[in-house]
């Protein structure tokens, strides 16, 4: 394909040196196949390779109450509480730790794990709370790692809870994690 | 009357202007495309569903991994270097011109502040993990917890900076307070995490992001 214009070889003095009319062109086929190749790539890098950024919004923190953060008073039939334990593994309870309405149980963080758990809490507590929406709250224990705290903070957004929060852990809560055996320091 | 001359039609097409605007728009990525520099502490980040990317200018983002070492990095350079100058006079260390310069040019650290100067000094890739062992953080709102400082500072610096710009440069958009993005190993321990969050949540930087990469739903 290629029609550089090359000089017609040997310059035999008898022979009639004929002109080619298109002189110079070159085939510019691969070159362009090339720059295209290169622009798909470095626009694909460009943007492809941004990070995802997922957005967490804490509490305001009051200094005056003096680490005593006062218990908010929530329906015992509106409140899940997910204890993130050790072994990427979950205990929740609804209701309050003292009298749960279900007592801590052992899942993961599979599809059958706790988005099942979560599904079914929040169809049933509009039921019996009267319309009210679910509140979930998320304690991290010390032992639990940042995976398990992003895909739950992920399981809020696939199951499409709006009401959560992620607060601290309390002694007695990782009792129960120590009694199901999932705080394990590695 | 001359003889009628049958075309030969050619296949070849001219695609000087096509190799012409293809080779503009490669050099226009190429230069567009921020040379991404190879990290100091390489991070393994969980994955999420969320589609939202972090944005590019106006984010300082906190590294944690290897077990709990804590880095910190301004995007932005000048306020980088507005940072270090608002740094240096709440610990009374003083940098010359040139560190000043460098650290512009430093994408994240994680050394204690008395350390920075000697970092600084060292060539780029003589900045290894090894020598870097964290920016300093605890529960207080002291100086010894350097990472609440770095971070207020950054603030600070980018309120300035902003607003430096804006008698600057005509119509400058100020794209607002900083945000700050949380950059952490999936297999870092929410102890950590939890300083980390409580440093923010004690300057009221309530919201904050944690970078993370990309899953299916299921």
């Amino acid at each position: 394909m290629a029609e550089l214009n090359s000089d017609s070889g040997g310059g035999k003095k008898g022979g009639k040196v004929r002109s080619k009319k298109n002189g110079g062109r070159v085939d510019l086929t691969a070159m362009v196949d090339l720059a295209f190749l290169l622009i798909t790539f470095f626009m694909l890098t460009t943007s492809l390779n941004k990070p995802q950024a997922m957005d967490v919004a804490m509490p305001d923190k009051n200094k005056d109450w003096n680490e005593k953060e006062p218990e908010i008073e929530i329906a015992d039939n509106r409140s899940i509480t997910l204890l993130l334990g050790s072994d990427n593994k979950i205990a929740w309870y609804y209701g309050q730790l003292a009298s749960p309405i279900t007592p801590p149980t052992v899942v993961d963080y599979s599809k059958e794990g706790i988005r099942q758990v979560l599904l079914e809490k929040k169809a049933q507590v509009p039921k019996v709370s009267g319309g009210k929406d679910l509140i979930v709250v998320i304690r991290p224990s010390d032992l639990s790692v940042q995976r398990n705290l992003v895909d739950i903070l992920d399981e809020m957004k696939i199951t499409d809870i709006k009401r959560y929060m992620i607060s601290k852990i309390k002694a007695e809560e990782v009792e129960v994690l120590k009694t199901n055996g999932i705080y394990n320091d590695k | 009357m001359g003889k009628a001359k049958v075309k030969r039609a050619s296949t070849t097409i001219d695609m000087t202007a096509m190799c012409d605007v293809s080779f503009l728009l490669l050099t226009f990525f190429v230069l567009t495309a921020t040379a991404r520099q190879p990290e100091v502490m390489p991070v393994d980040t969980p994955a999420s569903t969320t589609l939202d990317k972090l944005p590019d200018d106006n984010l300082s983002v906190i590294t944690v991994g290897n077990n709990g070492k804590v880095f910190f990095g301004v995007k932005n350079p000048e306020v980088r270097k507005l940072t270090l100058k608002n740094m240096s006079a709440k610990y009374g260390v003083g940098f010359s011109e040139e560190d000043y310069e460098k650290f512009k040019g430093l994408d994240e650290f994680g050394v204690p502040f008395k350390q920075l100067r000697a970092l600084l000094s060292l060539e780029n890739d003589k900045r290894t993990l090894e020598i870097q062992p964290g920016i300093p953080v605890d529960s207080t709102e002291e100086t010894s917890n350097e990472l609440y400082h770095w971070v207020q500072q950054a603030r600070l610096a980018t309120v300035e900076f902003n607003r430096d710009q804006e008698t600057k440069v005509k119509n400058y958009q100020d794209p607002g307070p900083m945000k700050v993005a949380i950059k952490a190993d999936a297999e870092e321990k929410y102890s950590i995490m939890n300083l980390i969050i409580e440093t923010l949540r004690n300057q009221k930087q309530n919201k904050f992001s944690f970078v993370t990469g990309l899953r299916q739903e299921n």
